[in-house]
């Protein structure tokens, strides 16, 4: 048994935002396994205040450069729930595909960028260019799709311009739409590669049983608003969404920390698969299967292979829903909005977990109140858990320092987590 | 990254001397460096124009040696000052990147409040460091500003050429509108939408017209901006005060005139 362990990471690479972690075990006993969010706050929930609704998902898709679609989307659905909005079939239509292009895009950035070049043996994906070229273009070929059908539905992948109260500002071409079509054909070939890929990773094995919070299902897999379930047999409704995320501070982070019916929980694409496996296209399940994910699975490393299978899903019912749109003819592309008192929440299920918009109106539309639950704060107090654990039985094999850092960095890795996000 | 930095490398077939290129971030949102990760198309040809020593949100390894500094996002933090003056220290240019660093962009909102109000308002009695948003250039000298809330991936990849070739940056003087007219839009105030647009600084391609969505202002003022005159326009299309401070306070390149219109209101928010 290895009696010291001393690890000092600063400003933590490969994840967005800054965050540390320290881990200290002297004579085997562990002292400290601490996961610390240092990233400076931005205050939105303040910024909001006595700004006018049409304001809010403009500013909100500010709080994140990854998944802006997936704030303005939540922002949107808070106002629309506060005004008593339903959206055409049109628009939740096109408003899904652009968020399942968002979450392609993001997966495949997290998946090749991000964690691939640990299991590849680099420091960053730039020298695979050179030593893995097929996979660096298929990862930037992925990308580029999923980034182009956003510039097309949503005027821009990044902070989009076209997505507002109400609907869309224009709607796509839908020769563009066609092209995409085919394009996410090939795409699906090119996400059977990366399983295959994927299964060349030797995965650590490492379980700490946890809850895993998501939207619940519903005859789709869910991605945009709906009731909330977790593994412990919480089932709320998306307005009590404070019952499900119960925010506290804790010193140590500039981020809010969140807890259930355990000391911490977890979201994101691991905890939607373990929630709603059953919802999932076949072609996603089989592939799930066939990289060992059989639900419930606690091992925090296998969020990296959910996200693999959430990209094979969502490429599939993009398919099915350009074709649906292709076979209708395009109605209103928005409708009109009247801003009336009250309170409203959306909940989108956005790449890295669930999140929450809320905002109290005054009779003029005008935000008097604001509060946004981010996935990875739900996050944060279950990696802090996590890295305990695996401080704790790595250190006990009598693992190096230098590996247990590994672990621990891929560990954080594989939340995917964003923390300038989670800090807001 | 790899280590070939004395051989030389072509742009579009310029041979071009490397530069060592380094990015940071303060607080921002961190999408104005993705826009570079985003850009599968040309990724391949920017990493062969610069090399890229610091990149956190990318890379593992990390490098104080570099020619060129990209500072994203606004300081709002003490730490930050510290963080900024050393890659001050270590840069021979350092550029601005993106409107959070140009002019506090959607951070500096919170400067509408007083900071006591905002930590409450977020976290309560738990304590809090914070302080009122500033650009880069309010703490150190700013060589060079790329505006844009996110930037423009063409327009960074031709400044960077530009900076790579020794050239003078110039950044475009007229406003959205030109490039919105070019384009051949439908105009939003004709379909009764707000665009700051006539005031705005182009280089956009106008943006955010194109998509029938009205222009926020996110580049700054164009060079001869004609506030008043924007002011009256809002006006007779029946655009309500509020509406039009929203969007020329959103980014902070207008905030002199921002704080004017906030005193006419009554600073009532
Ligand atoms: S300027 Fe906009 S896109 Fe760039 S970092 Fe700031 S908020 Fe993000
Ligand atoms: S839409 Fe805006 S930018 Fe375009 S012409 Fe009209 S005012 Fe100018
Ligand atoms: S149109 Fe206006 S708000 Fe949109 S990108 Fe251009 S300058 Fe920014």
């Amino acid at each position: 048994m290895k009696l010291d362990c001393n690890v000092n990471i600063h400003h933590l690479t490969r994840v967005e935002g800054h965050g540390n972690i320290r881990i200290k075990i002297q004579d085997g006993k562990l002292l400290q396994a601490q996961w610390e969010v240092v990233e400076t706050p931005r205050f939105f929930e303040a910024i909001l205040v006595g700004k006018r609704w049409d304001n809010a998902p403009w500013i909100c898709g500010r709080i994140c450069g990854i998944c802006s679609i997936g704030h303005t989307l939540a922002s949107i659905r808070a106002v629309e729930n506060a005004f008593g909005i339903m959206p055409s079939l049109q628009t939740q239509k096109l408003r899904l595909l652009l968020k399942h292009m968002e979450t392609l895009q993001s997966h495949i950035l997290h998946i090749y960028f991000l964690a691939a070049p640990d299991f590849l043996s680099a420091g960053s994906v730039f020298p695979l260019i050179e030593s893995h070229p097929a996979v660096v273009l298929r990862a930037a070929g992925l990308k580029k799709l999923a980034n182009d059908v956003c510039d097309s539905v949503g005027g821009r992948r990044l902070h989009p311009t076209r997505t507002v109260v109400g609907g869309f500002t224009m709607l796509p071409d839908k020769k563009d739409l066609a092209r995409f079509r085919e394009r996410l054909a090939d795409a699906a070939g090119d996400l059977l590669l990366t399983a295959d890929l994927m299964k060349t990773f030797s995965i650590p094995d490492f379980t700490r049983e946890t809850e895993f919070v998501s939207l619940k299902g519903a005859g789709d897999y869910p991605f945009i608003g709906g009731e909330l379930i977790s593994t412990d047999g919480v089932h709320k409704k998306e307005y009590e969404y404070r019952q499900m995320t119960n925010e506290y501070i804790v010193e140590h982070s500039t981020s809010k920390w969140s807890r259930l019916s355990r000391e911490s929980f977890a979201v994101g694409a691991l905890a939607r698969v373990n929630n709603n496996f059953d919802y999932l296209l076949p072609e996603a399940k089989e592939v799930c299967l066939s990289l060992g994910l059989k639900p419930v699975i606690h091992n925090p490393y296998m969020n990296t292979v959910a996200q693999l299978v959430e990209c094979i899903h969502v490429v599939k019912e993009s398919i099915n829903m350009i074709d649906e749109l292709l076979n209708s003819p395009w109605t209103e592309p928005k409708q009109p909005v009247i801003a009336k008192g009250g309170a409203g929440v959306g909940a989108v299920e956005v790449p890295r977990g669930i999140l929450y918009h809320n905002y109290e109106f005054d009779e003029a539309g005008h935000i008097t109140r604001c509060d946004c639950v981010i996935p990875t704060s739900q996050n944060h107090g279950n990696i802090q858990y996590d890295l305990q654990e695996l401080a704790r039985k790595y250190a006990a094999e009598g693992m190096q320092d230098r590996d247990i850092e590994l672990l621990a960095e891929m560990l954080v890795r594989s939340y995917d987590p964003c923390i300038s996000c989670s800090v807001h | 990254m790899d280590s070939g930095r004395q051989q030389s490398r072509t742009y579009l077939g310029v041979p071009l001397f490397r530069p060592r290129v380094g990015f940071f971030e303060l607080s921002s949102c961190e999408g104005c460096q993705l826009q570079l990760l985003n850009n599968e198309a040309t990724l391949l040809d920017f990493l062969s124009l610069v090399e890229v020593v610091n990149f956190r949100e990318a890379m593992k390894e990390r490098s104080e040696d570099y020619e060129i500094a990209f500072v994203e996002g606004s300081v709002t933090r003490e730490d930050e000052i510290e963080r900024l003056r050393k890659i001050r220290e270590n840069a021979g240019i350092l550029v601005a990147f993106g409107s959070c660093a140009c002019f506090g962009g959607v951070n500096q909102l919170k400067n509408r409040f007083s900071l006591d109000w905002v930590k409450n308002e977020v976290y309560g009695n738990s304590p809090i460091k914070t302080d009122f948003v500033r650009p880069l250039e309010a703490v150190v000298k700013v060589d060079l500003k790329i505006f844009g809330c996110p930037v423009k991936k063409e327009e960074v990849e031709k400044i960077i050429t530009h900076i790579a070739l020794g050239q003078e940056v110039v950044h475009h003087k007229y406003p959205v509108c030109m490039e919105c007219k070019a384009n051949e839009n439908v105009c939003l105030f004709d379909i009764g939408e707000p665009c700051l647009g006539p005031v705005t600084r182009g280089g956009c391609d106008s943006w955010c017209p194109t998509n029938r969505a009205g222009c926020w202002g996110c580049r700054g003022p164009a060079e001869d901006a004609n506030l008043e005159q924007m002011e009256k326009i809002m006006k007779e299309n029946g655009f309500s005060p509020d509406t039009i401070l929203d969007r020329i306070e959103c980014f902070g390149g207008f905030s002199v005139y921002a704080e004017k219109l906030r005193k006419d209101l009554g600073d009532s928010r």
